[in-house]
């Protein structure tokens, strides 16, 4: 109703005018257009194509190997740790942090002494730097120096050198994630929880709903686009998981901490190699699609 | 389910008396035992511990030698050292690191806000023809990390001539954030009332003139949103500096932090009081905006 009268307003005033249509789009959209055309999907696309060549990155792409890249990409080691560390993140994230998000924003979304305080600093670690976060972490692991040290010696046990075993490293790294991201996904749940008609409880206690009754009938199911959500970040934040890691450890000891972008990382960039480096971002691409299409539904939904 | 329903229906009927009457029943009933309330707190706080252990050990740690922080690395300073921080914080690097990660992030954010702001309004107020693609064209930045096109985008900074530059961070760092942007504010813009902007085109008053007067005044908290959270992804960036500047000068804090980290590795406590200093911008501003970053950080999450 109101567009056709702009519309039709905007028509009378002319476009010829300053100020009428044409120059708005011919001013306010390039801009926007440009940068992103040239930033991501320009890059974007050449990722596909420098994928299909062996390049350093100098002169033009020339050689080509078809999809030898992905081949040998798929044969690595290192990246097949790569690709189960990301889905053990997701797993992580999803069960352990997750519900632990949940279960704090229901204990402080209630009106008790503190609440506020301990919403901040549950939230704290999210607003540091995911390096600042793997540095500190990297001292509280240290065997010599950090809070591990300290109990082992407390104990009476040679200190482990958690971030250097192999085994250990990534359940560390692990650790790290739900200690910097959980105040988020909390937050996330709190505003999901304050936009629950407080009604539905009140009527639920008078007939007699048990607390978990009053949670598993009332609070799930209204929560159920936020916990969407909060999957949602937890799966792409997890796919790109780089800053914290190499603070930690880099990716190693041998490969067992590797993530597709610090893999990316050491064997594509910092060799320059652009074809194989390239791959790895189409493969990251890819399944970011998949999982793009698998939620698209939701936020039509959320629309 | 009907009873449900007949009470979420009664209160405006019988508000005053009876709802509040209700309403005291509920609270009363929502007074908690002691052994709820115990339990309550109890993991507050072993949770609120857990989050602040590490941090104040690292800060408290700044503050010992290295000997202390061996024997004790979770207790108060045998002696306060105050040279670890104080030398920091007379050292030229510092500053520049700060320095170099506050004219980047202030770059993103004007940026950001100026090329997101007028294409979303675009996209509000102006109809024409293949708008719902382009737009469309603007949400793939959604869902795709940096990472997926990084070489590419090495190379064309560097072909550009803008690897080690400012700019050459800024720039892709703004694009990657347009796609948020623009649709966190193109929702706000759709919400201001139709009848200002009807009458101001009668009035003669043109889109440029409407947005520079009308809808950018009235934006101020979507300005701050979006400002806020591209000045924490800015400010945090670790991937796209480290590949795209290559001189220590031009490094903002995130990389300085591990290049100073490499050279003192074996000296935890100033590596301690480096990263207490670094991280104490971000901690203080958040003290004293809590309230607008959290709402920004979560809003632009929610609504994206």
């Amino acid at each position: 109703m109101s567009q056709t009268m702009i519309a039709r307003a905007a028509g009378r005033g002319g476009s010829n005018r300053i100020g009428g249509t044409l120059p708005v789009l011919v001013l306010f959209l390039p801009p926007a257009l440009l940068v992103f055309t040239l930033f991501v999907i320009l890059p974007m696309g050449e990722a596909a194509w420098y994928s299909l060549y062996d390049w350093n990155g100098y002169g033009l792409p020339e050689k080509f190997v078809g999809l030898k890249n992905f081949e040998v990409l798929f044969r690595n080691g290192a990246f097949r740790q790569a690709l189960t560390n990301n889905a053990l993140i997701i797993v992580v994230s999803l069960a352990i942090q997750l519900p632990l998000a949940l279960w704090l924003a229901t204990m402080v979304s209630h009106r008790i002494p503190g609440a506020v305080s301990f919403r901040l600093i549950f939230f704290m670690p999210y607003v540091l730097a995911d390096v600042a976060a793997g540095l500190i972490w990297r001292f509280v692991y240290d065997g010599d120096y950090g809070l591990f040290a300290a109990i082992a010696s407390f104990v009476g046990v040679a200190s482990p050198y958690v971030l250097a075993d192999k085994n250990l490293a990534i359940y560390a790294v692990l650790g790290v994630i739900v200690w910097k991201y959980f105040g988020f996904h909390m937050m996330l749940f709190i505003a999901g929880l304050q936009s629950i008609d407080k009604s539905y409880y009140e009527a639920a206690e008078m007939d007699g709903a048990t607390r978990w009754q009053r949670f598993r009938n009332i609070t799930l199911p209204l929560l159920a686009p936020t916990i969407r959500l909060s999957v949602f970040f937890s799966v792409i934040g997890s796919l790109q998981l780089f800053d914290m890691i190499m603070p930690l450890t880099g990716g190693g000891p041998s490969n067992s901490t590797q993530t597709m972008v610090t893999f990316l990382y050491s064997y594509g960039i910092t060799r320059m190699k652009v074809g194989f480096g390239s791959a790895v971002g189409v493969v990251l691409f890819v399944i970011c699609v998949t999982l793009a299409f698998g939620y698209k539904r939701i936020f039509m939904r959320n629309d | 389910m009907t009873e449900q329903t007949l009470v979420v229906a009664t209160p405006e009927a019988t508000k005053p008396v009876a709802a509040q009457r209700r309403r005291r029943e509920v609270f009363s009933k929502h007074r908690m035992s002691f052994v709820t309330w115990l339990y309550l707190y109890a993991s507050l706080l072993i949770i609120a511990a857990v989050v602040l252990l590490p941090l104040l050990t690292t800060a408290i740690g700044g503050f010992k030698t290295l000997g202390d922080l061996r024997v004790n690395p979770f207790g108060l300073p045998a002696q306060w050292v105050w040279s670890n921080y104080l030398d920091i914080l007379g050292s030229t690097r510092y500053w520049q690191m700060l320095a170099n990660s506050l004219i980047i992030a202030v770059l993103t954010v004007v940026l950001t806000l100026a090329v997101a702001a007028m294409a979303a309004f675009t996209f509000a107020h102006v109809k024409f023809f293949g708008s719902g693609f382009l737009l469309n064209y603007f949400l793939i930045g959604l869902m795709f990390p940096v990472a997926t096109a990084i070489l590419p985008l090495f190379i064309r900074i560097r072909d550009l001539g803008l690897l080690d530059t400012y700019w050459g961070v800024v720039l892709p760092q703004v694009a990657f954030g347009l796609g948020m942007s623009i649709m966190l504010f193109r929702k706000f813009f759709q919400n201001v009332p139709h009848e200002l902007f009807d009458a101001a085109l009668v009035d003669g008053c043109g889109y440029i003139r409407y947005f520079w007067h009308i809808t950018l005044p009235l934006s101020r908290p979507i300005l701050a949103t979006v400002g806020i959270v591209a000045f924490v992804n800015s400010w945090n960036s670790y991937l796209l500096p480290l590949i795209l500047l290559n001189s220590e000068g031009n490094y903002p804090w995130p990389l300085g932090i591990m290049v100073y980290q490499g050279e003192y590795s074996t000296d935890w406590q100033l590596v301690l009081a480096f990263i207490t200093l670094t991280i104490l911008p971000t901690i203080i501003v958040f003290f004293a905006a809590q309230k607008h970053i959290v709402a920004g950080l979560t809003a632009g999450a929610v609504k994206g």
